[in-house]
């Protein structure tokens, strides 16, 4: 056999191999997505959006209160680790470029992504619900502000250094203070990608449970009040699916199934911004 | 009125952060409105000359300047010139093109807003008399609010010296401006720099021999880091007193 012939059936076992893994892969995923789907579309119901639940064991009811807890909770943790995250990134990026403390704080944040989000969950269990004395909403977004910090952060300081430091020097040499070069430069320069970061850390905290088990917990109430305990829907899904009733399993499916297409449309917003940005 | 000293450099040493010394013993008059052409070969210290007349070498730490560069009679290295103030007197034009990320308007009212001009009628008057000036006014009229980067690579750079020019500075520093562009954009360039000589004290970097011969009244050869030859252009490329000048407008190096 000649040299020729060796690579060529190298090639193909290389070939044979990655496509296989690669299906293997997709195999799971859409075998995933489309149980969920299938399922989660039986179950869907109008009702489902506007009922609070029923009591245990009786027939009907929705999980209104997991939607709006969903929500409310993860809106709390967009606005508070998103502005940490950014103005953080800027920081490295920008003010402390160059510096120790940076290296520090990226490699920091690159682990801190890393960190099992149940430990983070403890930690907030320790310091905001065993001194209150009860699980509360605000504990939970908290949790879910933490997770979303590293990420946030480590993507905008990616998005600053890709603007160019020509760009910079050009607006420092109009006679601008740093701070405003970023502002209305770099910012403008970085806002797609930015945005597309903060965008798929909210899908990466939508679907925590975690975090949430020790925190937020779960209310079969409706509540607004954060400093109660709250439902929320991955929660839900946790103990429904663990329950012994038929309509929580059928209602684990249907929030599974919201919360998969929320987590897709976000992903999905992100990539078109990514795409529209530089077509 | 060309003759009076607008710039003195008077032995200028920089260090680059660490104790690498980029610029040794410089002496230098620049003649208020007039073009004075900085050449050298690559790393001889020109683009670093340059950026010391606006302090942007200040954006990196452990930079040192030493001796003095007087401008209009007044020290701007020592340590209560007001940056901000200078870079509107003293503008700059980089090598690539550097238009920011939004309209054409904005673009060249972001000076003047960082001036304090905030008055959308005075914004607009100002922007017309900048853009006519850079001679992009034609080209750019129908779509200020499109974004700069719709502009071909050599309106851009028309832009940018729109942009500088929009706050009125006394002096334009211009790095290699037209190395980025086409022919026909760099004459454009070229032309324009003729023109704004008239109120304007222009220093230019260019690797381009032909370029400062073309443009410039006046013509410091740098080496290594030092001044080797200053004077007028036409003595420079036709009577150099330097050995080394002379070597390197022939080509013999560099």
């Amino acid at each position: 056999m000649t040299r020729e012939q060796m690579r060529k059936i190298e090639s193909g076992i290389a070939l044979t191999l990655s496509t296989l893994a690669a299906f293997v892969g997709l195999f799971w995923l859409f075998f995933i997505l489309g149980d969920v789907l299938v399922h989660g579309m039986k179950a869907l119901n109008p009702g489902l959006f506007i009922n609070d639940p029923a009591p245990p064991g009786v027939e009907g009811g929705g999980l209104r209160n997991a939607f709006v807890g969903q929500l409310l909770i993860t809106l709390c943790a967009t606005l508070m680790g998103v502005p940490v995250g950014v103005l953080g990134g800027t920081f490295i990026a920008e003010y402390a470029r160059g510096r120790k403390i940076a290296r520090i704080i990226s490699v920091l944040s690159d682990i801190m992504v890393s960190v099992p989000s149940i430990v983070i969950g403890t930690f907030i269990y320790a310091i905001l619900v065993k001194p209150v004395g009860h699980f509360n909403g605000w504990s939970g977004a908290v949790a879910l502000a933490i997770i979303m910090i590293p990420v946030v952060l480590r993507t905008t300081e990616d998005m600053l250094s890709l603007v160019s430091w020509t760009l910079r020097e050009a607006a420092f040499a109009l006679g601008a203070p740093y701070y405003k070069v970023i502002m209305q430069v770099v910012y403008r320069g970085a806002a797609t990608g930015i945005l597309t970061g903060i965008l798929l850390s909210i899908a990466r905290v939508a679907g925590e449970t975690a975090p949430l088990l020790f925190t937020s917990f779960n209310n079969a109430f409706f509540t607004l009040n954060m400093k109660q305990p709250m439902s929320s829907l991955t929660v839900t899904i946790f103990q429904y699916a663990m329950g012994p009733y038929d309509n929580w399993h059928t209602q684990a499916w249907a929030a599974a199934f919201v919360i998969t297409i929320f987590i897709l449309l976000v992903t999905i917003l992100g990539r078109l911004i990514i795409r529209w940005r530089y077509r | 009125m060309p003759g009076m000293i607008e710039i003195e450099v008077k032995d200028l040493n920089f260090y680059y952060s660490g104790s690498l010394r980029a610029l040794n013993k410089i002496n230098l008059s620049v003649h208020k409105s007039a073009v004075t052409a900085l050449i050298g070969p690559s790393g001889c210290g020109k683009t670093t000359l340059l950026r010391c007349f606006n302090r942007l070498h200040d954006l990196y730490p452990k930079n040192r300047y030493e001796g003095e560069i007087l401008f209009q009679g007044e020290n701007i290295l020592s340590g209560v010139t007001d940056l901000i103030n200078l870079r509107s007197r003293i503008g700059m034009v980089f090598q690539k093109p550097t238009p920011f990320p939004m309209s054409i308007f904005d673009n060249i009212a972001y000076g003047l807003k960082l001036r304090g001009i905030k008055k959308r009628s005075d914004l607009s008057e100002r922007v017309e008399r900048a853009l006519k000036h850079a001679a992009l006014w034609d080209e750019a009229k129908d779509k200020l609010n499109a974004s700069a980067y719709d502009l071909s690579g050599g309106q851009q750079q028309r832009l940018v010296i729109a942009r500088a020019l929009a706050v009125n500075p006394e002096v334009l520093l211009f790095d290699e401006p037209t190395s980025a562009l086409d022919p026909i954009s760099a004459a454009k360039i070229e032309e324009l720099m003729e023109m704004l000589k008239k109120e304007i004290t222009i220093i230019i970097v260019t690797h381009n021999m032909q370029q400062a011969a073309r443009i410039s009244d006046y013509t410091a050869l740098m080496y290594l880091g030092e001044l080797i030859e200053f004077g007028d252009t036409d003595t420079i490329f036709v009577n150099p007193q330097n050995k080394l000048t002379e070597e390197y407008i022939t080509g013999r190096f560099g």
